[in-house]
């Protein structure tokens, strides 16, 4: 490998968003934060009046109950409506393929997932969603639930700055799409479809080679939808394998233009958040927070995902990165950046199966999306590491001797209890459903591998819902009512309070006398100060899920470093034979019926990689098997 | 004039160090023997769930420590082996004991604020008073101090006690108020002034008063102040409501984690007894704070008390450490009060030293402060020696002359006194002003300071420029309040011109000249829009209604009743300087709770790693790997649990006296003290448990395997 070269993937992919966000950012502060004296006027007219037509009404004043009630009524009218489109997929329209309504808990599932930006789906889009229903039940919520979080954003940030009010939900939502969302998607989506990616509302096609079954092809208007997948942190793919499937992402170009959109909007909105509250050097630190988290946890990923995988240690192969469940024409580097960073923030499109990720290059997913803070959804993590911002500066307002003060208002009683109320709900959610998961046959029958590694498996799955990521690791069937069911609970209270409950702190604190800063104010733009939230944050993370991530991925790697010390060792290839129970007879890109279709960011795109798969397949066939009588061919590094 | 001189010539100084020295005999040892005695019965009894149902945290550990006995009692039904039976009771009693431990913390803190005011309180012991029956007559009855009430008049004589709290409203007496404030040279109480107010205990040494009590017997600021530290009334104050919760929040954190654990290890066939499960929540939830944060509180009233500060309520200390904006006195506070001679300003041919000698003759006699400084600056800088010849003859300060001076046998006279008698005392003798009298006059005015006039038969000589000069050190102390983040504001009756020039010279930020009761509350309110904390101190009647708009009133006990309702706290010393030790006073309070919170939560990372390797290796033995501090493995992982559990108990004894000391105070500025303290209680609470876990693991791990753990 040669290193330098390899290394230019994570370096262009975390340098070119960091540039473009801050013209971006500033767009977005001039364009969504509009003065009542400008408000309805010149560009903004174009908002204004689309609220007029569609809610019927002028801007509101709203202050933090009022805005909050807004959004969250809004967010019903989504369900319902999107619940409804997904049962009614037979009668509707744009349908060429025919295809038949989802059970009733996998829409409720799926739908719990559009509507809180996380598109985690139990489902395979190319195979279950009509034309339809992808585009006006999944890439109309794509659009409008990044808008939602950036509204309160934006209504937080109003409240932070002590204004009289908070703004109208509905005219941010509009600003949002009109000079945010829809521009950034046009660009990416035409990039997108000159690298190659389908745009078309033509049916699937038939393929047929001599010598070989007919295949099925799926396409449609794919650079539309990935372009949206991207840019609003959703990672819902057109196809079930995601960005791994050569028409989401065709090439490396096309992978570089999908990880730098991932990222780009998160970061904007907190360029953003330093122009709004005329504190950049504030916007700094939590920039820099959020930064070395998301790059800090790359590292560690690029590191372990280019050392070989346990299971071939012993083997006669070449010991390379560990490309198991990944596109060879990506290679690990690259993978294991798209891994950390689609985590970090909550888009979860992947490009690779984590499921594969060597079990400590597994654990970096895990982490970032346990801390849910490291840029994370489009407006969602600011409020999310706002809790963090209160904690930290009451503490460490107490330590400098002061009644704790964020941005000039005192923090007091009313706001650090909707603080550690959104603190709670994380491991909350993430502890008791993985607890009640892996103690009973909902979760421990439906884990593809045994001992931590299906461990793992459930704790992702939690923690992928509650940090409304929507990345799978995979190998777990959860098209079932318990899955189902429990997934959607899980990403509604992962969604909603942890939106709302900052927007409170906010209101709260808007009103409140500004205390003016003296040489004994703490201030929250230092470099110390970032330590202090760092530290919280890392803290904080750690003490909640340690426990739970001991048990996955910790045991998961010290039992293979075990194994791997010991070759021949029966358990060594044992771990990983989940992956062949899942026949291999669905490749990703042909539409094969399935009985019980596994998640769409599946194992199936492990598949994409032939050679890959023949080492599982190989591996497996000969558990138990002197592992030297294996003989393989067409491995190689990368 | 140097400050060192100064240091050596003015009384004053010596009285700041005799009270420092005071206080510290009065501050009680840490572990005062009677005190630890007291407080060790008194931590029993707060077992009482009732009581600790006031600390989240500490309940926890309470009803933890009653499962723990429960699984216990049921081992030994079930006859379990001997080793789990012992392991069990030895959790039990170090739960129990961490709760003790959290008792003893409050109950000692709150011993040594009892004793503290006790020792104020022992002076009202109940004496007889003489009631009046009407103030007018003088006729009255001799009853116990405690039977008076609010509002009766009592009559004190020479050499009685004062019998309850209350406003001198008749009479002229000195009073030795030494038992309160330790100071031993008495003051004047008298009726009708902002000097009228006397405290229960103290003693009128000379004359009579007559004295309306304003306190019923046991709701005195002083009896409050108890009822305050006893606990019965103490309320908690915001910021340790907050921090409550925070506790609560990061306890319920880890019950969740706790509790979802045992499932989680269902997963793996592992099967997590409870005691074991209660042992890893009381590790992780924030006991150390939890057992420490009332006696914290407590401990910020006993340093009020031990500066001789009556606060009215916790919050108060509290509020004082965010407080911007100081108000203090010019006169006695940022300047000695006393007017002193700095200098001789010689007219016209002649040279200081000729001043000096007639100016310090003059003074021989003079008994005033004044005239002992001018003597002082004579003899110190111009080698005055002293000396006068016989037959001089004094003359005293008279209202009718208003001069004094000395009238030598050779038939000089020199005079001295104010530049207008002296001007018209020496034209009368037919000599004549020079022409830069007047002016010179006026700009030794302007500066803030007065000039005296000495005069030679019929010559005028000079001026003497008398200043009130600055207390020593006090720019010094003004950077330091700066770099807390203060204002500081001086308020003076001065004319803007004096005061400007004082305010330059003292180094305060801003002044109100001509003071007016009005234009002080005006400020205060100015300064409250802004969003500023002000702190004030006040004595007189007329500064009650800033002292109540201030949000730091503190009155002086010399002050009237009216100023000691209005204010917030009381200082028993009347010490105008006072106010910067109330201030670090209530920073210290919320630096205590801080940095033993992020103590408190540092440590549990270190639990996590002595006790989640001891629940799993069995199953999962790769997970060795975690037993950082290798710890022993000789009686199963039983060893590590009970070396958390250890200590995570003992650390809240061994942080008593950071928690009844507090945590110091330096205005280095609020990042370099949060640098030090994340240094010291965030990275030293990470780091601390490994080494204490690792060292209690290596002293217990024989000590089990003697008996056959």
């Amino acid at each position: 490998m040669d290193t330098f070269v390899d290394l230019l993937n994570p370096i262009f992919a975390f340098g070119l968003p960091i540039a473009a966000s801050i013209p971006l950012g500033i767009w977005a502060a001039r364009a969504l934060d509009v003065p009542d004296e400008r408000a309805g006027k010149g560009i903004d007219k174009i908002p204004t009046s689309l609220v007029a037509l569609f809610a019927g009404k002028t801007p509101e004043k709203m202050n933090w109950k009022r805005y909050a009630t807004s959004l969250l009524w809004f967010n019903l009218i989504l369900f319902i409506l999107s619940f409804l489109i997904l049962l009614a997929q037979p009668f509707l329209p744009f349908n060429p393929d025919g295809k038949p309504a989802l059970s009733g808990d996998l829409i409720y599932n799926t739908v719990c997932s559009f509507v809180t930006n996380t598109n985690l789906q139990h489902y395979s889009g190319e195979q279950h969603l009509s034309y339809f229903s992808q585009l006006a039940g999944v890439v109309w919520l794509q659009f409008v639930t990044p808008a939602c979080g950036l509204a309160a954003m934006l209504a937080t940030i109003r409240g932070l700055r002590g204004d009289d009010h908070l703004g109208d939900f509905y005219v941010d939502l509009f600003r949002s799409l009109i000079y945010l969302f829809l521009p950034c998607c046009l660009v990416v989506a035409i990039a997108l479809a000159a690298t190659g990616v389908p745009m078309t509302f033509a049916g699937s096609v038939k393929a047929a080679f001599p010598g070989m079954d007919e295949q099925t092809i799926a396409r449609g208007p794919v650079a539309a939808e990935v372009a949206i997948k991207q840019l609003g942190t959703n990672g819902g793919g057109f196809f079930g394998p995601n960005s791994a499937h050569p028409f989401e992402n065709p090439s490396p170009l096309s992978n570089m233009i999908e990880v730098c959109s991932i990222i780009v909007l998160p970061m904007a909105s907190i360029v953003m958040l330093g122009i709004m509250l005329k504190a950049r050097r504030h916007a700094v630190v939590i920039f820099g927070v959020m930064l070395s988290l998301v790059v800090a946890g790359a590292i560690v990923a690029i590191a372990f995902e280019n050392r070989p995988n346990a299971a071939v240690a012993g083997l006669p192969v070449v010991a390379g990165p560990n490309l198991e469940g990944k596109e060879v024409r990506l290679g690990a580097t690259a993978s294991a950046t798209w891994a950390a960073i689609t985590t970090a923030t909550s888009n979860g499109s992947v490009d690779a199966m984590h499921d594969s990720l060597n079990p400590l290059g597994g654990l970096v997913p895990m982490s970032l999306m346990m801390f849910n803070v490291a840029f994370s959804g489009i407006g969602a993590g600011f409020e999310n590491m706002l809790v963090y911002i209160i904690v930290a500066v009451f503490l460490a307002g107490l330590m400098v001797g002061r009644t704790p003060e964020y941005l000039g208002k005192k923090v007091e009683a009313r706001e650090v209890k909707y603080a550690m109320l959104a603190l709670l709900i994380h491991p909350l959610l993430i502890c008791v459903a993985t607890a009640i998961f892996a103690s009973t046959a909902w979760g421990k029958g439906t884990v593809a591998n045994p001992g931590p590694h299906g461990f793992s498996e459930i704790l992702y799955e939690f923690t992928s819902s509650a940090a409304n990521n929507g990345s799978g690791f995979e190998g777990l069937s959860d098209n079932n009512v318990p899955w189902n069911v429990a997934a959607g609970i899980v990403l509604l209270l992962g969604r909603f309070p942890a939106l709302i409950l900052p927007l409170a702190i906010a209101g709260s604190l808007s009103k409140k006398q500004r205390v003016p800063t003296t040489s004994g104010t703490l201030r929250s733009d230092t470099p110390t100060f970032a330590g202090m939230l760092l530290g919280t944050v890392i803290l904080v993370g750690a003490l909640s899920f340690l426990p739970a991530v001991v048990l996955g991925p910790i045991a998961d790697h010290v039992e293979r470093s075990a194994a791997q010390a010991k070759p021949g060792d029966t358990k060594a290839p044992d771990a990983k034979p989940g992956d062949t129970k899942t026949p291999d007879a669905k490749p990703g890109d042909t539409k094969t019926p399935d009985a019980e279709p596994d998640d769409s960011k599946a194992p199936d795109a492990k598949k994409a990689d032939s050679t890959d798969s023949n080492i599982k397949a190989d591996v497996s066939n000969n558990t138990g098997a002197n592992s030297t009588n294996i003989t393989l061919t067409g491995v190689n590094k990368s | 004039m140097s400050s060192e001189v100064l240091e050596e010539t003015i009384p004053g100084v010596d009285v700041v160090e005799l009270k420092q020295q005071r206080r510290r005999t009065r501050t009680l040892r840490l572990f005062e023997p009677a005190l630890v005695k007291q407080a060790t019965a008194q931590s029993f009894v707060m077992l009482d769930p009732r009581v600790m149902a006031r600390n989240p945290v500490m309940f926890l550990v309470e009803v933890g420590f009653v499962l723990t006995v429960a699984a216990t009692i049921q081992s030994i039904v079930q006859s379990a082996s001997t080793g789990l039976i012992l392991y069990q009771t030895f959790l039990a009693i170090l739960l129990l004991l961490t709760v003790l431990f959290a008792n003893f913390a409050e109950a000692l803190a709150e011993a040594r604020g009892k004793a503290q005011a006790e020792s104020l309180r022992k002076t009202r012991m109940d004496t007889p008073a003489f009631r009046l029956d009407d103030p007018s007559t003088r006729a009255g009855t001799i009853v116990p101090s405690t039977k008076l009430r609010s509002g009766d008049y009592v009559l004190i004589d020479a050499g009685q006690i004062v019998p309850a709290d209350g406003e001198v409203v008749e009479g002229v007496a000195s009073v030795d108020e030494s038992a309160i404030t330790g100071e031993s040279a008495p003051v004047i109480r008298e009726a009708g002034g902002d000097r009228s107010g006397v405290t229960g205990g103290t003693k009128v040494l000379s004359d009579w008063i007559v004295v309306q009590v304003t306190a019923d017997p046991g709701q005195s600021f002083l009896d409050k102040m108890i009822a305050l530290v006893e606990g019965a009334s103490r309320q908690k104050t915001p910021n340790e409501i907050a921090l409550t919760i925070v506790l609560a929040a990061f306890s319920i954190i880890f019950l969740i984690v706790t509790v979802t654990l045992e499932p989680m290890a269902r997963y793996f066939s592992i099967n997590l007894d409870v005691p074991t499960l209660i042992a890893l929540l009381v590790c992780l939830i924030p006991t150390t704070i939890g057992a420490l944060l009332a006696a914290i509180g407590i401990a910020g009233m006993d340093r009020a008390l031990a500066a001789n500060l009556i606060a009215k309520s916790g919050k108060a200390v509290e509020v004082a450490g965010d407080v911007d904006t100081l108000l203090l006195d010019k006169t006695g506070t940022i300047t000695m009060g006393n007017r002193f001679a700095t200098q001789f300003v010689p007219f016209a041919g002649l040279q200081p030293r000729d001043v000096a000698r007639p100016a310090g003759l003059a003074s021989l006699a003079d008994q005033t402060p004044e005239g002992k400084s001018i003597l002082d600056l004579a003899r110190r800088e111009w080698g005055f020696d002293g000396y006068t010849p016989q037959g001089s003859r004094f003359i005293e300060f008279t209202a009718q002359t208003r001069m004094s001076g000395v009238d030598l046998p050779d038939g000089t006279a020199i005079r001295k006194g104010a530049p207008d008698t002296i001007a018209a005392y020496v034209e009368s003798l037919g000599g004549t002003v020079p022409p830069n009298y007047r002016s010179t006059t006026v700009e030794i005015a302007s500066k803030g300071a007065t000039p005296l006039a000495v005069a030679e038969n019929d010559r005028l000589l000079g001026l003497i420029k008398l200043e009130d000069v600055l207390k020593p050190g006090i720019r010094e102390r003004f950077d330091r309040l700066r770099r807390m983040g203060m204002r500081v504001v001086m308020v003076t009756g001065d004319n803007p011109a004096t005061a400007k020039a004082i305010a330059t010279d003292a180094g305060v930020d801003d002044f109100i000249a001509q003071a007016t009761p009005e234009a002080k509350l005006a400020y205060i309110r100015k300064e409250q829009r802004g969003g500023k904390l002000v702190a004030m101190m006040g004595d007189g009647t007329n500064d009650a209604p800033a002292l109540a708009q201030a949000d730091i009133g503190v009155a002086m006990n010399s002050g009237t009743q009216a100023a000691k309702e209005a204010g917030n706290m009381v200082d028993l010393d009347s010490d105008p300087t006072k106010l910067i030790e109330v201030v670090e006073i209530g920073k210290q309070l919320l630096m205590t709770r801080g940095a033993l919170t992020t103590f408190s939560i540092a440590n549990d990372l270190a639990k996590y790693f002595a006790v989640i390797p001891a629940l799993f290796v069995d199953a999962l033995p790769g997970l060795k790997v975690l037993d950082l501090m290798n710890l022993a493995e000789v009686g199963g992982p039983r060893s590590a649990i009970l070396a958390a559990v250890i200590f995570n108990a003992i650390v809240i004894p061994m942080l008593i006296p950071v928690a009844l000391r507090g945590v110091a105070y330096r205005p280095v500025g609020a990042d370099a003290l949060l640098r030090r303290n994340l240094l010291y209680y965030g990275l030293g609470g990470v780091v601390a448990p490994f080494i204490g876990i690792k060292l209690i693991d290596m002293l217990i791990d024989p000590l089990l395997r003697l008996i056959g753990m």
